[in-house]
């Protein structure tokens, strides 16, 4: 109940779906801010456009909701004014992977403060069900008809290829699991990144005989394999399935605006070598 | 008293900027706007500002209106094909009422077109390039001190309007190098953001980020709470306001210089680069006998339409001289509702318009 001041209780119900996981990406967010003592006043949630970007509409904080792909980038700006203020990120998996795609791996190299959560259906849900970067090889979309051809990314392999300093996955299946990556997340210092799995029955579900949520959860319970098994696992037996677990965590690399700021410091006793 | 110094057009726009309050700025590198981002990169840290070279266009965009949102006065500078890329985030600082700075130091389009000549061909992209009915500010400075005191003015109009205000240089205006005498430090009035606790008027208070407030920012249509709205009438409420307190401030906003237009019998309307050949040929006309005269636009959106009507119905003909193919010519041609013949005089050859080839032109309306 300790969560409920969190949340903007005078505009739910949300628009999401019934069987959407969206709320419980929510839910463990919030469990997790609990958690590690989030300030609700020094704290700014962005996302970008889409089913999950509405979530900040949700969250009773300072709250930006920004146009599509863009809120790493919104967020950057954020940061590096007010390096004293939490951000967080929220959005999708298309809103980070495709349109967002640059602005990402961009904030995971120079290592930005910034705690990204991406709510990965493996589909575009506002749009009513086209595929996604994510969208599994071989699964049914409203652009796919036949099954979808390309191959997904690793999006977690993806940011610590490109510098972030925490990088964790789970599902909705695994909730406690979700908390505990964004409480580490949130507490971390540098660009953390957490992908959960979260299931669309309407769009994803119905496409691929997963119409009933329940279905979708179990879909991810059987998918999912720990990091420490999937060391075990010949590639081919990895085929399909999905690792979940922390990737990387390391604090050896200085957080951006830290770096920035003691930039200015060091020039503040040179003064301004160009003032009228 | 200011010494006069040899100064650039970006250079002014960079000492207007930080007289104006700047401590952020993102951009991403392209001529002929480059020696601005390359000076703030210097400056801004110096006083504990934060310049950041972000991976693209949009993204410097976003996060200036970011910063904006954080509390601190920001701005982005590009050229033509970047300020195309940062339309949709422009409309976002509009709908959001963020207040920034966006300089476009024009060239030659479109797409890649003729790197990095001059041209005045985004005239029509500063007014309507993003989407949706939305309000716009946009100055247009003809010499480096002018670019200086525009720059100040358009972070004071930003604030002041909670508005995303263009600045729409030029090539020749941004690399020429002038002497100049700035005006002394904290002559200029720098205006600042509505807050809480003030008058009601039609632009809101403005809350930033960390104050407390727990705000929701968005582009979607909005109540005045903020939140997301789908009701036609908040809907239509918004907007009207949003371009309306551009609209109802057209007279202060409007910026203009007037020389010899009280016999005139020809007009010169011109602004940007061109408006210094433009007066040059006014003159050479003048000596030969011609009643010429000359009105320079400053600010071109809002458009100043009663001024240009008031020309239009006192002479024959109006010259409107531009490196685009008429995109102000059209505009004054509205305005000027037939009470005088408007002739264009264009060249998108990415060569500057003389006093030389202008002056038969003159003579000839």
């Amino acid at each position: 109940m300790e969560g409920l001041r969190f949340l903007r209780s005078e505009h739910l119900p949300h628009l999401w779906c019934a069987g959407c996981g969206h709320g419980i990406v929510l839910g463990a967010v919030i469990r997790a801010m609990l958690r590690v003592g989030v300030d609700q006043d020094r704290t700014v949630v962005v996302s970008g456009i889409g089913c999950s970007s509405r979530a900040v509409g949700y969250l009773n904080m300072d709250t930006l909701h920004t146009t599509h792909g863009r809120a790493l980038a919104f967020a950057t700006g954020i940061k590096l004014a007010r390096p004293d203020l939490r951000v967080v990120v929220l959005a999708g998996d298309g809103d980070l992977a495709a349109i967002g795609g640059n602005h990402l791996i961009h904030a995971a190299r120079r290592n930005m403060g910034i705690t990204c959560v991406c709510f990965n259906n493996g589909i575009y849900g506002m749009t009513s069900g086209q595929y996604s970067p994510l969208t599994p090889q071989g699964f049914r979309t409203a652009t796919a008809p036949y099954g979808h051809l390309e191959r997904d990314f690793d999006l977690c392999r993806l940011v610590e290829a490109a510098g972030a300093t925490y990088v964790a996955r789970s599902t909705t299946y695994h909730v406690q699991q979700t908390i505990e990556y964004v409480a580490r997340a949130l507490t971390h210092d540098g660009f953390s990144f957490v992908e959960v799995l979260t299931q669309c029955p309407t769009y994803f579900g119905r496409r691929n005989r997963m119409a009933d949520p329940v279905k979708m959860l179990e879909w991810f319970r059987q998918r999912a394999v720990t990091v420490a098994q999937a060391g075990r696992m010949k590639p081919e037996d990895l085929r399909g399935r999905v690792v979940i677990g922390e990737f990387h965590r390391t604090e050896d690399v200085s957080e951006y605006t830290r770096s920035y700021q003691a930039l200015i410091s060091r020039l503040s006793g040179e003064g301004d070598r160009d003032e009228r | 008293m200011s010494q006069p110094r040899l100064m650039q057009g970006n250079e002014a726009c960079v000492e207007g900027a930080l007289e104006a309050g700047l401590r952020f700025f993102a951009g991403y590198p392209i001529t002929p706007s480059t020696e601005i981002a390359e000076m703030l990169a210097e400056r801004l840290p110096r006083v504990g500002g934060v310049f950041i070279q972000m991976e693209d266009e949009i993204a410097s965009m976003a996060a200036v209106i970011g910063a904006s949102l954080a509390g601190v006065r920001a701005m982005t500078a590009t050229s033509g094909p970047g300020f195309s890329l940062k339309q949709e985030n422009l409309g976002y600082a509009a709908i959001t009422e963020t207040p920034c700075v966006v300089v476009n130091v024009q060239r030659v389009g479109p797409s890649t077109g003729m790197p990095t000549s001059p041209a005045q061909g985004d005239v029509m992209q500063a007014r309507w390039g993003t989407h949706g009915d939305h309000p716009v500010v946009v100055l247009s400075p003809s010499s480096v001190v002018e670019t200086y005191v525009l720059t100040v003015k358009a972070f004071a109009i930003a604030d002041e309007l909670r508005v995303p205000v263009v600045l729409l240089s030029d090539e020749v205006t941004a690399h020429m190098r002038e002497r100049v005498v700035l005006p002394d430090p904290g002559t200029l009035p720098r205006g600042e953001r509505p807050r809480a606790g003030r008058a009601p008027s039609d632009v809101p208070p403005m809350v930033h980020f960390g104050e407390g407030k727990r705000v929701l920012v968005t582009g979607l249509y909005h109540d005045p709470s903020g939140f997301w709205t789908e009701n036609p009438e908040e809907a239509d409420r918004l907007i009207r306001r949003l371009c309306g307190k551009v609209e109802s401030r057209r007279e202060q906003l409007t910026m203009v210089d007037r020389w010899y237009l009280d016999d005139a019998r020809v007009a010169v309307i011109a602004y940007g680069c061109v408006a210094r050949s433009a007066l040059r040929a006014v003159r050479m006309a003048r000596e030969r006998g011609h009643r010429v005269g000359m009105l320079r636009l400053a600010c071109l959106w809002p458009f100043p339409r009663h001024e240009v009507t008031a020309v239009a119905g006192r002479v024959e003909a109006i010259v409107v001289p531009e490196m685009n193919l008429g995109q102000l010519a059209g505009e004054v041609e509205r305005a000027a509702c037939g009470r005088c013949r408007v002739v264009g005089y264009q060249r998108v050859d990415s060569e500057l318009i003389r006093p030389e080839e202008l002056l038969p032109v003159l003579e000839e309306v």
